[in-house]
């Protein structure tokens, strides 16, 4: 569950001007996949960064199931919470299984060790996240694309109840997006909330029951796919002409 | 379910190789130190084979078997030699391990006790408690006659040091808070200069203690005995807890701050208590040997080539082959000059250091930034 109450967010000194986020109010319920689209600079980013808790809010307030984020140490936040970065470059001379270990860090004691526990959770998020068959190469030398999968699976060894994905699939082919985002719906299945930034209309459309769009800083729509992916929604909202018409097999829009 | 039996097992294989690789590793190195050890202890003017020195330390545990070994060799082997090598080898742990937590907290591979000027603002630190008698008699430091104060000192300067180089890094890096890895050395080395001047100065005032302080310069382990092993074990075991116990925190921070917030960690916290620990390593290694460069930059750079960058396997092998490493140099510092003079120990670690480490460059530079491709 994760509950945004007025929130206004921005970088560098303080000042109304300067926000990127007005007043952001948004409710997803346990369980819920929802979509966070938006033209470029509209707050995606930002809205994540807020609710991950790496950027404070300046006015407002986050709740992550229940619990109000500025209220936890990094740790507390770091197991109701996990996420996957937009682009992220990996440190060289760590094996892509070490880098999924690091997942399970907020899992360990203050002078606990790695555990049995945690090996097999990183295990099974390799698996899951389809990079079993890179946890021995060097994840500094992967591609844009392999890495995508191995923050995936470092984000499920993290924890699976709330994920944040950040665009975290545009490096990735088709036919590898097609496959995180099965992923993501089964995981949703499974009772997962989650919360991903897309960039692909169509991906977004035909895998998450619900969307938000933001539009320079403020909530522009919210609500089930079927009912507000329009062709004028869509017009008003980037601005440019979408054409939107039923899936040939799914029937989603 | 076949393949979930098939992926346990594999899983149980790959742990398995990984673990006997990691404890391996670290295994070869510890024997080795504790053979170099054996062998060291029986080099010198009095030169005894390593079963006669096995005996004489057996002895000295209230052990014996076969021959007692002649009462005035067994003196050399165990309260001479066996000092200088402990002695010398926690010193190269020290500062191997403080060279891989500054290199790991600072995201900086040129960094190091002796590069960030750490090691200078210690030995200025003990200088002053020396020449301002705190410390007791100057030509005792540490023996008989010293307070036990000597580490604090040293420790006190490295700390204000290290601040220093890092507010002046920060300063020149502008206000866009990223820090430069040339920036950070830069002011490693313009502290490190004003504090070197700032100790020939403190010579110059009192001619007496200027024997005592010639050696922080060049780090020597002459005269040293079990007294300055006492000395500044409980600084190196206390410092060496702190990092050891946060290696998997040293691993988050080379992914960046945000990430490691992103997985729980509080990065601020992580690093000032990874620098304390560093720092207090540094600092305890130079009040009992003075200044010794490369240790801490050579060792871990070579590790990483063979082992990775993963900080649990990384900091204890770091440990193990920074004191064999100048278990050896110290080996070689009192053993390579003619008619029983010395050198001072880090005048062998920067001649087998230097040229090494530009090789370790040359080769890291062909193979990329991958590393161990």
């Amino acid at each position: 569950m994760i509950r945004v109450t007025n929130l206004h967010c921005g970088y560098g000194r303080p000042h109304a001007d300067r926000d990127v986020l007005h007043g952001i109010d948004l409710h997803i319920a346990r369980g819920e996949l929802t979509g966070l689209l938006g033209p470029n600079g509209s707050g995606k980013t930002t809205l994540l960064l807020a609710i991950s808790g790496l950027l404070p809010a300046r006015a407002g307030k986050i709740e992550v199931a229940g619990v109000d984020i500025a209220s936890l140490t990094p740790r507390q936040r770091a197991l109701s919470l996990s996420c996957v970065p937009q682009r992220a470059q990996a440190p060289a001379g760590f094996t892509v299984r070490e880098l999924v270990l690091m997942g399970r860090f907020a899992h360990t004691g203050m002078f606990a060790d790695y555990g049995p526990k945690d090996f097999a959770a990183v295990e099974a998020a390799l698996s899951d996240a389809h990079a079993g068959d890179l946890a021995e190469r060097q994840a500094a030398e992967l591609s844009g694309g392999e890495i995508q999968r191995v923050l995936i699976a470092r984000a499920l060894a993290q924890g699976r109840e709330t994920l944040l994905l950040d665009e975290a699939v545009s490096a990735l082919d088709m036919a590898r997006r097609v496959e995180a985002y099965d992923l993501l719906a089964a995981l949703h299945e499974r009772g997962s909330t989650i919360l991903s930034a897309v960039h692909d209309l169509n991906l977004a459309a035909l895998y998450c029951p619900r969307l938000v769009f933001l539009k320079a800083g403020r909530m522009a729509l919210d609500g089930r796919t079927t009912e507000i992916f329009t062709e004028k929604n869509l017009k008003d909202i980037y601005e440019t002409d979408i054409r939107v018409g039923p899936h040939p097999v799914t029937g989603a829009p | 379910m076949a393949s979930m039996a098939g992926h346990e097992g594999a899983r149980a294989r790959n742990s398995a190789r990984r673990s006997l690789g990691r404890a391996g590793w670290l295994a070869a190195i510890g024997a080795a130190s504790l053979a170099s050890a054996l062998i060291a202890c029986g080099l010198g003017s009095f030169p005894s084979t390593p079963a006669e020195t096995l005996r004489a330390l057996a002895q000295a545990f209230g052990l014996s078997w076969g021959q007692p070994v002649d009462p005035a060799l067994s003196v050399v082997i165990v309260d001479i030699r066996l000092a200088r090598v402990a002695l010398s080898w926690l010193t190269g742990a020290s500062l191997a391990v403080a060279g891989c937590v500054f290199q790991g907290v600072l995201r900086n591979p040129l960094a190091d006790a002796f590069t960030l000027g750490v090691s200078g603002g210690a030995a200025f630190g003990a200088s002053v408690a020396i020449l301002t008698g705190l410390a007791g008699e100057a030509v005792f430091v540490g023996l008989a006659g010293g307070t036990g104060i000597l580490p604090l000192f040293a420790l006190a300067g490295a700390l204000l040091a290290l601040a220093a180089v890092l507010a002046l890094g920060r300063a020149g890096a502008g206000s866009n808070g990223g820090m430069r890895r040339e920036t950070l050395v830069l002011a490693g080395i313009v502290v490190s200069t004003f504090l070197s001047a700032l100790i020939s100065l403190l010579k110059s005032l009192d001619e007496e203690s200027v024997a005592s302080i010639v050696f922080w310069i060049m780090g020597s382990f002459q005269g040293r005995g079990f007294e300055h092993v006492s000395l500044a074990l409980p600084y190196m075991a206390v410092g060496l807890v702190l990092v050891l116990w946060r290696a998997r925190e040293l691993d988050l921070l080379a992914l960046g701050e945000g990430q490691a917030r992103l997985l729980g960690l509080d990065a601020g916290r992580s690093r000032l208590w990874l620098l304390v620990g560093a720092s207090l390593l540094s600092g305890a290694a130079v009040a009992v040997s003075g200044v010794i460069g490369f240790v801490g930059l050579v060792v871990p750079h070579l590790l990483r080539l063979v082992l990775g960058a993963g900080h649990r396997t990384l900091l204890p092998a770091s440990a193990l082959l920074g004191g064999l490493l100048l278990l050896w140099s110290d080996v070689l510092a009192r053993s390579i000059l003619p008619g029983g003079a010395e050198l001072p120990v880090g005048v062998v670690t920067a001649l087998i250091g230097g040229p090494f480490f530009c090789l370790l460059l040359g080769r890291s530079g062909r193979t990329g930034s991958g590393g161990d491709a």
